[in-house]
This record gives structure tokens, C-alpha cells and sequence, in this order.
């Protein structure tokens, strides 16, 4: 392992460790934290990284290619179909006039019409490392505004294909495409065999991921070495990007296609959780280096062109993005967060105009410049957004507290729900019933704007946000209840809470059992797994559906449950006492293991003697008491002949 | 000094102005536990484990309870059903609150003359509570006539008080050891034991 590769982990590492955390406790989200962290460590500040970045930044694109695979991953075609409208219209729309915005622009600026077209298309991309991110972090990927973003962008990331193909042909009409150093078989063939090719590879692509790679992971599963499969699925994903780098396309194209193959087989769950943790870090690694890349000297050297450019390009972007959005009926508030969200130019516009300069339809002073205003535009993304949420929506949108009506009295409500999605709105529905009234936070403003007109006492925003637990009335309320959808957001919401509003109860709803431990860990006492009692329940049914009397399948469930939190409470401590640290996935796998057979040794409904006389009737046998302690109900689970009862 | 255990049932303790009356500042007493079941146990499923180490830490046990159709809450006849177990509390082997002492402490709408053989209900709260007594005696434990609040609906203020503080010092005496049970066995309610002279229970 050479001294230099030590050194640059080191350095990489270190950015991220610091200046992610200082990101999110500033409330910017972890990818502004990654690029302010390339920024600083690069050649312009500290310098601690030099031009080598750009090498890099190649092996971290790695982390695109990865995170392709796993939108892949997700889109089942059953899905897709379903989102085929949304994906289609909005898709096009966007990428359509998009481009022909830019494509005006910068043919006043001069530019030849076949490299305006394909700067044009370059630009019109969005980021969807960075706007997934953001919608994960901030919970956002099921509201509307999640929604029609991550259908363009999907649209976006299939159309890079055809545009792949496309650009070979604009190329033609230069007398000819020079030999680079390039080794792709590709560069050396006319426009049409380049197209050609490209298609041919996608089909191969698909017909190996049928025909080869799910008969291969069985193969590999077959084995039972979790490692070893880890190993293949990076196997997949390296090799289809290596064979797609061999003909000269685009590896994450080739890798996307893949795991869309591999979305309808059998593994993709473990295929998912497999290379996750890898595009995690390779992707924080990606941002690190697009912020270490950003040419400060070129911007330094031509200021204002470089601001008007991204000004111009963000602006033509959000505002497309924006019409888009009225078209598909998106709320107004909705509406700002996608089209500020899109507003940047994505990772795929490095690989587009590298081939672009490839197929020298642009300078190479033209391509570092764009270049770089892709990467300016990436770190302008989360900061737009962060103004957005601070400045702009407060004022024009939905308000994040109810304007208050001149004679409307403020009064604190005993409970604070934070998050109204299916769990939150259930509880509060039934609070309700009952005569309480309860604060509801919760960050999806559609959401918002009905429950308003229902009459809630509803404020809009970042339940984690200090100043907004305050204004909901954290200081009066009693009892404060976490029933977002994301464990992190709870954590978050949870710890805040203890510190700063301590007399507050806290309920929070965790949405398995380690997520339970975690909150044990901070010292939540009431904790309501999501799935415990609703499981239980089923299981009681299917009892009763086998034949069991209805009271002793509820009573078998009771105890089940209370044996269950006994068991939490007791595994929870346990699980510090192991010294080896276990990946998410593989915790839960043991921990399973371990229930189930402590489940077998304990069984809460074995040592159940209600109401069962077989003891006694051994004793009274023969005395006449026999009739007179009652009826001999058994508590064993045996199906009992129901049709008997009916007389 | 003894220890008292109240096993106390109703199902709709925020309305009962009698029973909440009675219990006012019981459970932070010494010597007594409260042990209210319609609140520990809401869905019926009695941890036997604990009843019986409740049990086993108290010498004198309190069935209170409103008196509904002639008997106790359902919670309470759960309770019963499920805690006293045979081989523990009865039975072979089964002598785990032999001695111990236990008597029903009760509420009922109508006044003590309705229960009685020619009046409306035709028979004596005593005789109705001829399953619990024998549950006792099944058990090996001493039980004791009852404790009873009646008439309630008709109760005045100042009637209420006066039924409070018997109660109250039904329990102090209890606890102190202020009693001889051969005594006690042969009134027909510990109210009479109390007070003789019948104070306010309408003739």
C-alpha cells in the first residue's frame, strides 16, 4: 500500500469527518458539507490536494455509477409503469425546453449550433445525487414536490442514453473526430456505428443480466458466505461499468440498466444493502472532489462571466422547472422546492461534455469552464434550497404557523405531534375523538394546507428546528410525540427535546427493534414499535382462523407482547456486551436468530395455567368437588371443534 | 403491624364519588398498598407473578369493589379465577396465604334494608357473598363480614364523611392490630363492629 494513497484517505476521511457534522449542525445538509469540504481541502485554499483531484474524482464518479445501480435497483418495471405519465411528461417537458432555452442562449454567445444543442443538453441535467440526498436527509421523498423530482430525474438519467448516442452524429459534420488517446473501440468509427454500438451494448447488457448474472448470484447464494456476496454484487457492478468504459459509454448508464434488470429478481433486497455503505462513502467522496475540482482561478480570472453563466443557466433551469411544475399541478410551495431543488447541473454533465470535448465539438477552454459552473451550480444547489426554507417559503408560501386571527386566543395544546403521515395521523385522528387537542408538526405542505382547513392547529417546517418546537408551544405542552418516518429525524428530534425541553414526555414511535435500542440507548422509556402489536394482532387471526377459541389466541398474544418488551429491555443491554461490531443488516439477521430461539425455549404461552384443572382433577378425581371448581377449560392452543357450540 | 392490600376494581373509578371518597389518600398510607386492578390491568391479562408477590407481602387483603349484580366487577372474578391458583393458594400443597385475613369492602346503590329476605332483593349482602367467603375458606384464610357503603345514591355530605372516616379507622385498627377476630366474626358488617350504635344507616 503506497505512502500517497494512505495520504489521500487520509485526507478524504478527514475532510468528510469534519466538515459534514459542522454541515448538519448548521442545519445545510451533509452534501453542501462535502463540497465545502472539497473546496477547503483543494488546490486554491489548503491545497492539500492538488490537480491529482481530477484523477479522483474518475474514481470517485464511481459513487454515481453505484448510485445508478441502485435507482436501478428500485424501479421495478411494475413500478415504472405506474409512474409512466408523471416520468414521460413532466420528464420531457423539462429536459425539452430546457434545452432549447439554453440552446437560444448560447447561440447568441457564439457557439456553433451542433455544440449549443449539446451544451444545451449537457446543462439541462440535474443532479440526482445531490437532489436524492437532500429529499432523504429532509425527509421530502414522498411528498409531491419528492415525487415529480425524482420522475425527472429518472427521465433525465434514461435519456442520457439516446444523447450518448446522439452526439456522435452532431460530431459529423467536423471533418472528422481525431484518434485521442483513447483506447475505446468506439472512437474510431463514423457517427452511425457509434450509435450502433451503443444500442448493441444495452441489449447486451439486459440479455446478460437475465441470462447471466441472476443464475450467477444463485450460484453465489447458494454458498451462504455473506462476504462472497458482497464480493459479486461489486463483481456486477464493476464488471458491466468495465465492459461499458471498453466500448466508450457511459458506465453508470450500463450500471443502471443492470440493476433495473436485476429489480425484478430475488435479490435485490441483498443486493441493495450490499453495495449501499459503498456508494455512501464513494459518493461523499464524489462531492468532495467536484468542490476540490472547481477552478478558482478560472473564476477568479473571468468573475463575471462565470456568475452570469451560472446566474443565467440556474435561473433558465428553475424557471423551466417551475412551468413544468404549474403543469403538472404542483402546489405553490411544492412547486418552489422542486424547481429550486433541479436548478442544478447534474453529474452527468461532466461525463457529457468530457465526451463532448472528445468529440471536439467544444474547445477545451469552453469545456473547463462549463465545467466548472456545473460544479458551482452543484454547491449553489443546497444553499438555494437552505434560503428557500429560511426566507422564501415562510414569506410567500405556506406559512409556517397559521396566521393568527385578531381575536384568536393562543392556546397551548397538552400534545405535539411531529409528523402526520399514516402513524401520525392515526394517533392523532384518535386524540382527537377523545376530546384532545394536539400540535401537529409536520414538513410536507400539502399536507399542511388540508389539515389546516380541517381545523388542526398545524405548523409547517423541520420538526428538529429549535425554534420551531418553540413556537408549537414545546415550552407548555406536556407530552411530545416523534412519529416521523425517518429513525434519524427522531433521534434528532429526540435528543433536541431531552436537552432543551426536559419536562416534555416523550413518545416515540421507532420503526424496529434496533431503532427501539437506540432509543433506549438515549433513554426513551416509552417506545412504540410500529409493527409489534399490528403483527401480533394478524397472528392472534390467523389462530383464531386455525381454529383456536378467540379468547385464548388474544391472551396468547397479550403475553406475547409483554414477553416482548421484556426481551427488548433485556437483548438491548446485551448488545453492548459484544465486542465485534455488526453491519445493519447482519445485526438484524442475528439478532432474528436469536429471538427465535429464545422464543422456542421461552415460550410466554407454555406456563399459562389459567384456568386449567388438570392438576386439580387429578387430586379431586374422585371427590365430588370436581363439579364444583368449575368447568375444565384447557390453555394449551388446540383447535377447538367451534361447530359444537352451536346447538 | 400489619399490612393491608386493597384489591380495588371499578371499571369507572372517575365517576364513583364514594370510592374515590374512601381511597382519598389510602394509598400513601403506611401499611397499606392500593393495588388498583381496572388501571394495572386494562386488558384483563393479570400478571400472576406480581399478584402473588403482593400476596405474599400482606397479611390482610381488601376486596373493594362497587357491588354489581350481586357481585364484583368482571376484573375482580379474573382476578381471583387466575391468582389463586390451586397448588398455590389451594389444594395440595396449596398454602401459601393460609391466615391470612380478607373480607369484602363494598358499595352499594340500595340501602341496607332492600337486602334483606322480605325485602327487594330478597336476600342478605351476606348471603351473596357466599362465593367469596368460600373462595377464603378454600384458600385456608380468614374471612371477615363485610365493609358497607350503602344507599349511595342518596348519600348527603355529611353521611359520605362519616362512612369515610369508619372506613378509615377500620384500617387503622387493622393495621395496628387493634382487633380480636372472634369478635369481629359475629357482626354482620364491620360498620356495626365499629359502630354500634348503627349512627347513620337509616332504620
Amino acid at each position: 500500500m503506497s505512502n500517497i494513497f494512505l495520504h489521500d484517505a487520509l485526507i478524504y476521511l478527514a475532510a468528510a469527518v469534519v466538515f459534514v457534522p459542522i454541515a448538519k449542525k448548521l442545519g445545510m445538509g451533509s452534501v453542501l458539507g462535502y463540497l465545502l469540504g472539497g473546496i477547503i481541502i483543494g488546490p486554491f485554499f489548503l491545497g492539500f490536494i492538488g490537480q491529482e483531484g481530477k484523477d479522483i474524482m474518475h474514481f470517485a464518479e464511481f459513487g454515481v455509477v453505484m448510485m445508478l445501480f441502485l435507482i436501478g435497483l428500485e424501479l421495478e418495471p411494475s413500478n415504472f409503469w405506474r409512474m409512466r405519465n408523471l416520468v414521460l411528461g413532466t420528464g420531457s417537458v423539462q429536459l425539452g425546453i430546457t434545452t432549447i432555452f439554453i440552446f437560444i442562449v448560447f447561440m447568441f454567445i457564439g457557439f456553433s449550433w451542433q455544440a449549443a444543442l449539446a451544451c444545451g443538453l449537457a446543462l439541462s441535467m440535474s443532479s440526482t445525487a445531490i437532489v436524492m440526498q437532500t429529499l432523504r436527509e429532509k425527509g421530502l421523498t414522498k411528498t409531491q414536490s419528492g415525487k415529480s423530482s425524482f420522475a425527472v430525474l429518472l427521465f433525465q438519467d434514461i435519456a442520457v442514453i439516446p444523447i450518448l448516442a446522439l452526439l456522435p452524429l452532431l460530431a459529423i459534420s467536423f471533418v472528422h473526430a481525431p484518434a485521442t488517446g483513447n483506447f475505446a473501440l468506439l472512437s474510431g468509427l463514423p457517427g452511425w456505428a457509434q450509435t450502433l454500438t451503443l444500442l448493441c451494448a444495452v441489449g447486451l447488457v439486459i440479455l446478460s443480466g437475465r441470462l447471466m448474472m441472476v443464475p450467477f448470484l444463485r450460484f453465489i447464494a447458494r454458498i451462504h458466505l455473506r462476504e462472497l456476496f458482497t464480493a459479486a454484487a461489486l463483481l456486477i457492478v464493476i464488471g458491466t461499468a468495465y465492459v461499458m468504459m471498453l466500448v466508450g459509454l457511459s458506465p453508470a448508464l450500463g450500471t443502471f440498466l443492470a440493476g433495473v434488470v436485476l429489480a425484478n429478481s430475488e435479490f435485490r433486497h441483498e443486493l441493495e444493502s450490499d453495495i449501499e455503505p459503498f456508494k455512501g462513502i464513494l459518493l461523499g467522496l464524489f462531492f468532495i472532489s467536484v468542490g476540490a475540482s472547481i477552478n478558482f482561478s478560472l473564476i477568479f480570472n473571468n468573475p463575471l462571466m462565470i456568475a452570469a453563466l451560472v446566474c443565467g443557466i440556474v435561473v433558465i433551469k428553475a424557471g423551466v422547472l417551475f412551468i413544468t411544475g404549474k403543469l403538472s399541478r404542483l402546489s405553490f410551495d411544492q412547486n418552489l422546492l422542486f424547481a429550486l431543488g433541479l436548478s442544478q447541473v447534474g453529474e452527468f454533465a461532466f461525463v457529457l461534455f468530457s465526451f463532448i470535448h472528445q468529440l471536439n465539438i467544444l474547445s477545451a477552454q469552453w469545456t473547463d469552464i462549463l465545467m466548472g459552473v456545473t460544479a458551482i451550480s452543484m454547491t449553489v444547489t443546497p444553499l438555494l434550497l437552505l434560503a428557500n426554507e429560511r426566507f422564501i417559503e415562510p414569506r410567500c408560501g405556506t406559512k409556517e404557523n397559521e396566521e393568527k386571527e385578531a381575536d384568536d386566543i393562543d392556546v397551548s395544546n397538552p400534545v405535539i405531534i411531529a409528523g402526520f403521515g399514516h402513524f401520525g395521523s392515526t394517533l392523532g385522528r384518535f386524540l382527537r375523538a377523545n376530546g384532545i387537542s394536539a400540535t401537529i408538526l409536520d414538513n410536507d405542505s400539502d399536507r399542511v394546507d388540508l389539515l389546516r382547513k380541517m381545523g388542526f392547529k398545524v405548523f409547517y417546517g423541520d420538526a428538529t428546528r429549535i425554534d420551531i418546537l418553540k413556537s408549537a408551544g414545546a415550552e407548555e405542552a406536556k407530552v411530545l410525540i416523534a412519529a416521523i418516518d425517518s429513525p434519524e429525524t427522531n433521534y434528532d428530534l429526540v435528543e433536541k427535546t431531552k436537552k432543551l425541553f426536559p419536562h416534555l414526555t416523550i413518545m416515540v414511535r421507532a420503526k424496529s427493534r434496533l431503532d427501539a435500542y437506540e432509543l433506549l440507548d438515549m433513554g426513551v422509556n416509552d417506545i412504540y414499535r410500529e409493527s409489534l402489536d399490528t403483527s401480533v394482532r394478524l397472528g392472534i387471526d390467523v389462530l383464531v382462523k386455525l381454529g383456536v377459541r378467540k379468547y385464548s389466541a388474544t391472551r396468547a398474544g397479550q403475553n406475547f407482547i409483554k414477553y416482548d418488551e421484556a426481551a427488548m429491555h433485556e437483548l438491548a443491554q446485551h448488545r453492548h456486551n459484544q465486542d465485534t461490531y455488526i453491519f445493519n443488516t447482519r445485526e438484524q439477521i442475528q439478532l432474528q436468530e436469536h429471538l427465535l430461539t429464545s422464543d422456542r425455549e421461552v415460550n410466554p404461552t407454555l406456563n399459562d395455567h389459567a384456568w386449567d384443572s388438570d392438576q386439580m382433577t387429578n387430586e379431586y378425581a374422585d371427590a365430588e368437588s370436581e363439579t364444583t371448581t368449575g368447568n375444565q377449560v384447557s390453555s394449551s392452543l388446540k383447535p377447538f371443534p367451534r361447530n359444537n357450540l352451536k346447538h | 403491624m400489619n399490612k393491608i392490600l386493597i384489591l380495588f376494581a371499578h371499571p369507572r373509578f372517575e365517576k364513583s364519588k364514594t370510592n374515590r371518597a374512601l381511597l382519598k389518600n389510602i394509598g400513601a398510607r403506611e401499611g397499606i398498598t392500593l393495588n388498583d386492578l381496572y388501571e394495572q390491568y386494562p386488558d384483563f391479562n393479570i400478571d400472576i407473578d406480581r399478584e402473588k408477590e403482593l400476596l405474599l407481602g400482606h397479611e390482610i387483603i381488601i376486596w373493594q369493589h362497587p357491588f354489581y349484580m350481586y357481585s364484583s366487577p368482571a376484573l375482580l372474578k379474573q382476578w381471583i379465577d387466575l391468582v389463586l391458583e390451586y397448588g398455590w393458594a389451594h389444594g395440595q400443597d396449596g398454602d401459601f396465604l393460609k391466615n391470612k385475613i380478607v373480607f369484602n369492602a363494598i358499595t352499594t346503590g340500595g340501602t341496607r334494608d332492600v337486602y334483606s329476605p322480605g325485602g327487594y332483593n330478597r336476600f342478605t349482602i351476606g348471603e351473596f357473598l357466599v362465593p367469596f367467603e368460600q373462595t377464603a375458606t378454600l384458600c385456608k384464610m380468614i374471612y371477615l363480614p363485610p365493609f358497607a357503603v350503602q344507599g349511595t345514591h342518596l348519600l348527603t355530605g355529611d353521611e359520605l364523611n362519616h362512612h369515610v372516616a369508619l372506613y378509615s379507622s377500620l384500617l387503622n385498627r387493622l393495621v395496628n392490630g387493634d382487633f380480636d377476630i372472634e369478635g369481629i366474626k359475629k357482626v354482620e358488617y364491620l360498620n356495626d363492629w365499629l359502630w354500634p350504635a348503627r349512627g347513620l344507616t337509616k332504620p
